[in-house]
């Protein structure tokens, strides 16, 4: 009989959920653009049961992850963002073993061994520079969706140097910038550098081990996995599945726990 | 709408170590004030200034750092911080710096209450930003200020010429203070109260490695507490006493197979840093909830005083904790984890302690490294609230914790 587990991860501005059949297979996905303290996190349930076909009973085990993880009472057990990003990163990419992942609020990289097991990592300050929220925060200055960040910067022949690490203060340099008309996919570009310098710093410090992946909202945004890449100095693993991630690390430490609770039941 | 009830706890076993220890630090305050009643001269002491100094010499120092602390603790942080900081002080100073100098301008504190100062003892044997606290206390109260200057030491030894050094501005402390108090130096005094440091000293580095027993037959965060009477009345024979209570209570503990800390011990870590007060309960709980004990900090080591005479106590003075290079500093570390079966180093990134956290990213990263544990930090402060997220520290710690779990499981 096929064991079905969810994971769900509900970070400050989405919500993200997994179904997986059998720890292997993925049965249902699904992303809102709504996150902790709405009514996102039960949308993703109710959506991904209805993509699926299956009903609440079917699901054997469900596992929530990230900001908004502890708020959520829908799931058997909770786990941080860390180990959910860390899983799910070695089931896309199996010889991965160091893995970025900047979501809305954070940016977090985490080292992990063969098996997968996360062995350590370090996640940004109290800060927002280098975490998806620098990136709306730009982005709504210039008058662009983040999803055309990427478009921008693919046009720029140059990028201009965005010297503030602070995000408030960016957005000062990029008004001025602005006002004295700056080549907008050149603004774009540096503000991609910025945030790629800022967790390159972060990665750094962890000791780069190949191969890298990206994973989170900010993954997607290939202007950031470019200079990051550049930043690094080494090739950025990256799947569409990236922003869920998390909810796919969670889906499959909820496959964990459902068999080896079988096990342990006879 | 209903009255909030207060839990009551019951009255602590006054023969018990934890209620000598709080009468010791609570008298120490009442003393001060009570000096200060009588017209006797009080000062204000730097916690690594030697406190033999101002026993020997039977005088009543009251010490900015614990008083901050314990404003911080019962909620008076940000308030005080506020009001340095509208008298035009960065909020990048310390933030003891910042509730001491505001508390020094009138501002209110029932938190903590000291009685004000009539001349300030400052050794930046802790940090530098000492200095300009102290000074700026002294002109704003127009008060003398005594001064000693101990040299970062960028060896495992203290050298003969830093003795000297050193001594030489201990005893010109001396005399300073004999001048300013009308107290006169004496040898025999001081002999005792260096025989009792010593006693206090050793009781105390004993209470602290029965940590190596597991589980700890206490929680932690007991020595933060208890540290503060380490730090300002180790020469005094009731704090002796009282530390010979806490090791014998220790041992006993150990031997019923019980422990102060409330809960299964399944994770053992090393806490770097100076606690998180205004965060205390926040931080403490954030542990217990997950089964953490932290069984050892660099205070179990730091506030051991054992010297035999007063050019070793002048040596001593200068291998205090930060004062200290990063490879020795690393060791006593290393050996506090492994002394301790710890299986991860959590460590507080004080936003106030520029010295301290700075040193901590390369420092645990070695310890990590060379004890094979995960090193886990988190933002914080060890007195101004608006620099501590709880969301932010529990994901650390909880990420800290699935990687130790996964540790034990592999």
């Amino acid at each position: 009989m096929s064991c079905y587990t969810m994971g769900i991860d509900i970070g400050s501005t989405t919500s993200k959920g997994v179904i997986l059949k059998d720890g292997s297979e993925v049965v249902s996905t699904y992303l809102i653009h709504a996150g902790t303290g709405t009514k996102g996190p039960g949308t993703v349930r109710e959506e991904l049961l209805k993509s699926s076909g299956l009903t609440n009973e079917e699901i054997a085990y469900t596992v929530v992850t990230g900001y908004g993880r502890k708020t959520y009472e829908e799931a058997d057990a909770q786990l941080s963002e860390l180990s959910c990003h860390a899983k799910g990163s070695h089931f896309l990419f199996p010889e991965v073993r160091t893995v970025i992942d900047i979501g809305g609020q954070d940016a977090k990289v985490m080292k992990l061994d063969e098996e997968g097991r996360m062995t350590g990592f370090l996640m940004n300050d109290k800060c927002a520079a280098g975490t998806g929220r620098f990136l709306e925060v730009m982005a709504n200055i210039l008058q662009l969706d983040v999803s055309q960040l990427e478009e921008e910067a693919a046009r720029a022949e140059e990028a201009l140097k965005i010297s503030s690490t602070c995000t408030v203060f960016a957005e000062s340099e990029v008004i001025s910038q602005l006002a004295n008309g700056a080549d907008i996919p050149a603004l774009v570009k540096g503000i991609c550098r910025s945030v790629a310098s800022r967790v390159g710093a972060l990665a750094k410090r962890t000791g780069i081990e190949e191969k890298v992946c990206m994973s989170g909202g900010v993954a997607i945004n290939g202007g950031v996995r470019e200079a990051l890449a550049e930043e690094l100095g080494t090739e950025i693993e990256y799947s569409p599945l990236a922003q869920l991630t998390g909810a796919l690390g969670a889906a499959i430490h909820a496959y964990e726990r459902a068999t080896a609770k079988e096990r342990k039941d006879g | 709408m209903a009255e909030e009830i207060k839990k009551q706890r019951p009255p602590l076993d006054p023969n018990s170590a934890k209620y000598k220890l709080n009468m010791i630090a609570k008298k120490a305050y009442d003393d001060a004030f009570a000096a200060k009643e009588r017209g006797e001269l009080v000062g204000w002491c730097s916690s690594n200034f030697p406190v033999e100094i101002p026993e020997t010499l039977g005088l009543y120092v009251c010490y900015p750092e614990n008083q901050a602390a314990g404003i911080a603790a019962r909620g008076g942080g940000e308030r005080m911080c506020s009001v340095a900081e509208g008298q035009g002080y960065s909020n990048d100073i310390c933030a003891y710096a910042r509730i001491s100098l505001a508390y020094a301008s009138g501002a209110q504190a029932d938190e903590q209450p000291v009685p004000m100062p009539d001349y300030v003892l400052c050794c930046n044997n802790i940090c530098n930003c000492m200095i300009k606290w102290y000074e700026n206390l002294s002109r704003e109260l127009n008060i003398p200020m005594i001064m000693i200057d101990i040299p970062f030491n960028p060896d495992y030894e203290v050298s003969d010429s830093e003795v000297a050094y050193i001594k030489n501005q201990f005893l010109d402390a001396i005399r300073q203070l004999e001048e300013i108090t009308g107290k006169k130096w004496s040898w025999d005094r001081y002999r005792e109260v260096m025989e009792i440091s010593g006693r206090t000293s050793r009781a105390w580095l004993e209470a602290t490695a029965t940590a190596k027993y597991t589980p700890s037959p206490f929680n932690g965060f007991d020595l933060l507490n208890h540290m503060a009477v380490m730090v300002t009345a180790r020469g005094k024979l009731e704090a002796a006493e009282a530390m010979e209570t806490l090791l014998k209570e220790y041992k006993e503990n150990h031997e019923k197979g019980v422990s102060t800390y409330r809960g299964e011990e399944k994770y053992r870590i090393m806490f770097e840093g100076i606690a998180c007060w205004p965060w205390l309960r926040v931080t403490a709980h954030g542990l217990r909830d997950r089964g953490i004990n932290m069984v050892t900090t660099i205070y179990a080591d730091a506030f051991g005083f054992i010297y035999k005479d007063f050019d070793d106590m002048c040596r001593t003075y200068a291998k205090v904790p930060n004062a200290i290079n990063l490879e020795y500093a690393r060791d006593k570390r290393i050996k506090l984890c492994k002394d301790n079966s710890v299986e991860g180093l959590l460590v507080h990134t004080n936003r106030s302690c520029k010295l301290w956290s700075g040193f901590m990213y390369e420092m645990s990263r070695q310890i990590g490294k060379e004890c094979d544990i995960p090193v886990v930090s988190f933002d914080g402060d060890q007195a101004d609230p608006r620099n501590f997220s709880e969301a932010q520290y529990d994901t650390r710690v909880q990420g800290l914790t699935e990687i130790m779990q996964s540790n034990k499981e592999a």
